[in-house]
């Protein structure tokens, strides 16, 4: 009887290896091509990404880099799911290993094993997006990347505010029932300064908006988002934006019937009828830079902030389904004049904190543990956001917006 | 032949004790067919050659003497991890909440990391880290264990939910130690002075770790076999009314064996912190301590054995991310090939003990044709 089921399992793998063995040849040859288109090209570049296509903050990034790397015709070298820990240094060592000359990370929490490995291999360049320390630092090969996406965002405001225009005209609600709601992830500089242009946006158009902002914890959690997205449509918000990755609060607005302005890419697939327009980064002008300096032997930039004006900053089509009348004019509007200096996004005449206009602050832009501002950032009438360093650092709570919680 | 009583197509009998290299032939047959169905799965669903993705695997997990290296921190952390469990488990005490245990020492040993860091000279501090984070460690696996020894509660679920009370203080804490404000990250800890960080054994981050574990192994293995605690163990795991009637205090076992169980874990969250991450995140342990349960009875809670169930795990595991990265799949699809090689492994512990027995006639047919072929 052992010897049966020994002997039935053994007539199962026989067809079994005869079935793959006669499909192997195609997929074989395949990747043989592959291999010779990308072979001219002998520079690699590594990438590092926090989690895989499923989130739309990494796909963003995927996207750019093959992109960028396709222009360029160098290999790319795509690590996903890398936690922010030890495994970082790992991967990227390991990619140091496959013989790449620059490792890119996205993810925050990368920063310091990626500066563990620049000091470890200085011969390649570790380029890191929303990272803070290069310019205190002081590698050569260790640079941090941002944009300036506060333009974005006080775009896409723009277009909320039209929208909540449209809707008090349409009796829906009254000019003092203009309330935003906002989902954030953390307390954190760059979602202060993301919520914080959006709606200076919003209120440059409709003057009455207030906004809530809520914090889920997490830059990736659906159900904490789709949750606090809900409870801010409950507690009378009209609008809702977001700054966390997941389709958490675009379906939790389509299920409402709420308007929502998106991050990181277009919803509309999923939400046809409540998506008015978001705003992204495109990180391929930044990779085709870092590509081209290693190339011409350059030296990359310790801190590069893209603009609107560098194609880094970019707003999707405007829904307009979903949008008010004429926002895709408006926005190109106003776009002009970010780009040209006649507008600036934190203009402190268009805002107060606690009841006064903020004529100093002293921003925390060299990190350290006590977070004590260490540079004056408001000067000509604005605050400069990501001028001293790339990654945002206006983390001023205005009036008009209310914290529902700080807990994270 | 339908006038007799019908006789069912098989039925299942109980093995007698397969003589070892019968039971191996079984394993590795296993191993081989689930090989052959995992090819079998690559090419249908993705056309890639399963025989370059094997090699992928191969070389993802060990191609590089780095990645020989890499394979063996993680392989010393779920053993680690899988070690401490075994004893709860042997005692058929089923603490799921290896997870935690971990985390707590992990924290713990961040925490002295972070606060006393520039208080103590390096060697004092290590000390307080082992001392703190194996207390840690102890206390969150002994809370369920004397609440199941004087009240006999359910230990699976408290264990369980002792993970989600640990999980949720680390990230309490992440908040408090963020580096910078709202980021929810904390960061290398004494990344400039190295305070608390464990020495590099000739210039390798790895090695302490991996002889830590290893001395671990034969620890616990020479604990459940040779010593009086270990048989006390089988004895209330086999049944607790002959241990009370041979005079084995039972409640006192159980906590004592969860001590050590949850020390253990507390030294894998301690080699975590201060032997190479340096930080602490609510994910460091990374589901480790739910797979552990799986190695553990895999190896049916022989340590050594543990070696090997534990090596697989992490072996697939790290060959499944080149593969995401070379064939450009997701990482899930590799999930899916180890998967299906789990399945197998454990499918056939079942051939093991039991036979499938064919209805006579069938089973002569198919014995001549197999024996036809086998010539």
């Amino acid at each position: 009887m052992k010897k049966l089921t020994a002997l039935l399992l053994a007539l199962v793998m026989v067809f079994a290896l005869a079935a793959c063995g006669s499909s192997n040849s195609a997929p074989a040859a395949e990747g043989s091509a592959a291999e010779e288109a990308a072979a001219p090209a002998d520079m690699k570049v590594g990438f590092i990404f926090l989690h895989d296509e499923n989130s739309t903050y990494d796909l963003n990034f995927m996207n750019a880099a093959k992109d960028a790397c396709e222009a360029e015709g160098v290999e790319a070298i795509i690590k996903t799911n890398v936690p922010e820990g030890q495994e970082c240094y790992e991967t990227a060592a390991e990619l140091v290993d496959a013989g790449c000359s620059i490792v890119f990370a996205d993810s925050f929490g990368h920063e310091d094993y990626m500066i563990q490995a620049a000091k470890e291999f200085p011969e390649v360049q570790f380029c890191h997006a929303t990272g803070t320390k290069a310019h205190t630092e002081g590698l050569d090969n260790y640079h941090n990347a941002f944009a300036s996406i506060y333009e974005g965002r006080f775009l896409a405001g723009v277009a909320a505010g039209m929208k909540l225009n449209e809707m008090i005209e349409a009796g829906e609600f009254t000019a003092d029932e203009a309330k935003i709601g906002y989902v954030g992830a953390f307390t954190y500089a760059e979602v202060i300064s993301g919520y914080t242009s959006f709606f200076l946006g919003a209120r440059s158009v409709c003057p009455t908006a207030t906004m809530d902002v809520t914090f889920t914890g997490s830059w990736y959690d659906e159900a904490a988002e789709k949750e606090a997205a809900t409870k801010l449509i409950e507690g009378g918000c009209k609008l809702i934006s977001q700054h966390a990755d997941s389709m958490g609060a675009p379906t939790a607005c389509e299920t409402a019937g709420v308007p929502d302005v998106s991050y990181n890419g277009s919803t509309v697939d999923a939400c046809p009828n409540t998506f008015i327009v978001s705003s992204r980064i495109d990180w391929t002008p930044y990779m085709v830079y870092m590509i081209e300096c290693v190339k011409n032997g350059i030296a990359i930039d310790a801190d590069w902030t893209g603009t609107l004006e560098t194609g880094s900053v970019v707003l999707t089509e405007v829904n307009e389904g979903a949008a008010a009348a004429g926002t895709a004019g408006a926005i190109a509007d106003v776009g002009a004049k970010l780009e040209n200096g006649e507008l600036h996004v934190f203009d402190v005449s268009t805002f107060t904190v606690d009841g006064k206009t903020l004529d100093s602050y002293m921003a925390d832009v060299d990190t350290d543990e006590a977070f004590e501002g260490d540079t004056e950032v408001v000067a000509d009438g604005y605050f400069h956001e990501s001028e001293f360093r790339s990654a945002p650092y206006f983390d001023v709570q205005i009036d008009g917006i209310t914290l529902l919680d700080t807990s994270f | 032949m339908n006038n007799k009583t019908k006789e069912p197509l098989f039925h299942i009998v109980k093995r007698d004790n397969l003589p070892w290299y019968h039971a191996w032939g079984i394993r590795f047959l296993a191993i081989v067919l689930s090989l052959v169905l995992c090819a079998l799965v690559t090419t249908l669903t993705t056309g890639e050659n399963p025989i370059s993705v094997f090699g992928t695997i191969i070389s993802g997990a060990v191609g590089t003497k780095r990645r020989v290296w890499i394979l063996l921190q993680n392989l010393a952390i779920l053993l680690g991890i899988s070690l401490a469990v075994t004893p709860a488990f042997k005692m058929r005490f089923w603490n799921i909440g290896a997870e935690g245990q971990v985390l707590a020492g992990s924290l713990a040993s961040a925490a002295c990391m972070i606060l006393l860091g520039n208080k103590l000279p390096n060697g004092a501090l290590i000390a307080v880290i082992v001392l703190c984070g194996v207390l840690a460690g102890a206390v969150w696996a002994v809370i369920p264990a004397i609440f199941k020894a004087k009240w006999n509660t359910n230990e699976t679920l408290f264990t369980l939910m002792m993970n989600y009370v640990a999980t949720q203080l680390v990230a309490y804490y992440i908040i408090i130690w963020e580096v910078p404000k709202g980021s929810g990250t904390v960061g290398i800890i004494n990344a400039s002075t190295e305070a608390g960080w464990f020495p590099m054994l000739g210039g390798n981050r790895y090695l302490l770790n991996v002889l830590i574990i290893a001395a671990m192994t034969i620890f616990v293995y020479f604990y459940l076999n040779y010593s009086k605690h270990g048989y006390e163990i089988a004895v209330v795991g086999e049944s607790e009314r002959t241990a009370r009637y041979v005079g084995i205090k039972v409640e006192r076992v159980i906590i004592r064996t969860l001590l050590l169980s949850g020390a253990l874990c507390g030294l894998v969250g301690i080699l975590l912190v201060a032997g190479t991450s340096h930080t602490i995140t609510t994910t460091l342990a990374g589901g480790q301590g739910f797979t552990a349960v799986m190695v553990s009875w895999l190896a049916k809670f022989n340590p050594i054995a543990m070696i090997f169930t534990s090596l697989l795990l992490v072996f697939m595991g790290r060959g499944a991310s080149e593969v995401s990265t070379v064939f450009g799949l997701n990482q899930a699809f590799s999930d899916i090939l180890t998967g299906i090689i789990i399945f197998f492994i454990i499918g056939c512990e079942f051939f093991l003990r039991y036979r499938v027995s064919f209805r006579k006639r069938e089973k002569s047919e198919i014995a001549e044709k197999g024996g036809e072929q086998h010539v």
